[in-house]
């Protein structure tokens, strides 16, 4: 197995970036796959750091979940893998 | 939000690993099991963010404690484990997350898995359990290099032994002490199943190191029957290192 078999991190880590948009802890809200419909926490997404800002791929079916990069005082935010988020409110 | 805090104690734990401990005085408090962003900024403006379990209980007085493992070839690690002093100032987010945490009102069994540097969310798990006097029973199997690379070796020595229901087991990958019934080598599924609750317990799990590690971990919680919902996971990437 090659040693790039395992060079993610998990949903956790993205955490303290997506805390700078939601106002609500990410790591427990569950996301919906847009490409296979898997249902998972995002805690539980694979998470590529080793490139220009963040990405996350559903630990399914590895579609791309979410992309988010900072340049300077600008943040993009792509959530076209996901077809929702749910947060439970309190 | 970024806050600063300052560096008031440091010690280390091994030849390459340091514990910082922060003060700051807004500080929200934090949960066993969460992390904090810690932000380096040079003098030119080029910044790093690395995240960094918390190791210390929670309290109330403004301040936590992160055990960093120095990288050879780290952007971060390397100031903090040689170059911070008590007095520094840093950059500090969080805490950070709400799902690979452990509350002192969870009663039911918990199965903590460490590989290297990831015993420090679940050193956390236990010191908060000690500071609450919570009696939910602990399982710690641990998977480190060699004997001196332990981290925490004398405080889990002296809470699991006046505390039987924190039991704690060793599992070494290159070179074990003397007469250890185990050879070194990674975790397989005979000593998960020896070391880890049984499934018909309902334990629930928290596995973290890296990422290798823990979905081989994971793998063989599955496998002995433990429910996938029950098994929580934090992977520090390819080596160890959170970013």
């Amino acid at each position: 197995m090659s040693s790039d078999t395992y060079n993610y991190f998990d949903g956790n880590a993205a955490a303290g970036e997506l805390s700078r948009i939601f106002t609500m802890d990410v790591t427990a809200v569950e996301g919906c796959c847009a490409h296979c419909g898997a249902t998972r926490l995002f805690a539980d997404a694979h998470l590529y750091m080793q490139c220009p800002g963040i990405v996350a791929r559903c630990p399914a079916c590895q579609h791309v979940l979410l992309r988010l990069v900072s340049i300077g005082q600008r943040m993009f935010l792509d959530v076209r893998g996901l077809s929702y988020f749910r947060f439970d409110v309190p | 939000m970024w806050r600063v805090g300052t560096v008031v104690a440091l010690q280390d734990e091994t030849a390459t690993a340091r514990t910082i401990r922060f003060e700051v005085p807004d500080w929200p408090g934090h949960v066993a099991g969460q992390h904090v962003d810690v932000r380096l900024t040079a003098a030119d403006g080029y910044s790093a963010v690395r995240s960094y379990s918390i190791a210390s209980a929670p309290n109330v007085n403004g301040s936590f404690e992160i055990t960093v493992e120095r990288l050879p070839d780290g952007e971060v690690s390397p100031y903090l484990t040689q170059d911070v002093m008590a007095g520094d100032r840093l950059e500090l987010r969080g805490p950070i997350g709400g799902w690979f945490v452990w509350r002192s009102d969870q009663t039911g069994p918990i199965q903590l898995i460490a590989g290297g540097s990831g015993i420090v969310p679940l050193m956390a798990m236990i010191r908060s359990r000690v500071s609450a006097g919570s009696t939910a029973p602990f399982r710690l199997l641990y998977s480190v290099r060699e004997p001196k690379a332990v981290w925490y070796g004398n405080e889990l020595r002296t809470l699991s032994g006046r505390d039987p229901s924190l039991d704690i087991t060793y599992a070494y990958t290159r070179s074990t002490p003397k007469d250890w019934p185990r050879p070194a080598g990674r975790i397989d599924a005979a000593l998960v199943a020896n070391a880890t609750w049984p499934s018909s317990l309902g334990p629930t799990c928290y596995i973290c190191g890296p990422t290798s590690f823990v979905e081989t971990a994971a793998e063989f919680l599955a496998a002995s029957g433990i429910r996938r919902d029950k098994i929580r996971t934090e992977r520090f990437g390819p080596t160890g290192d959170r970013k």
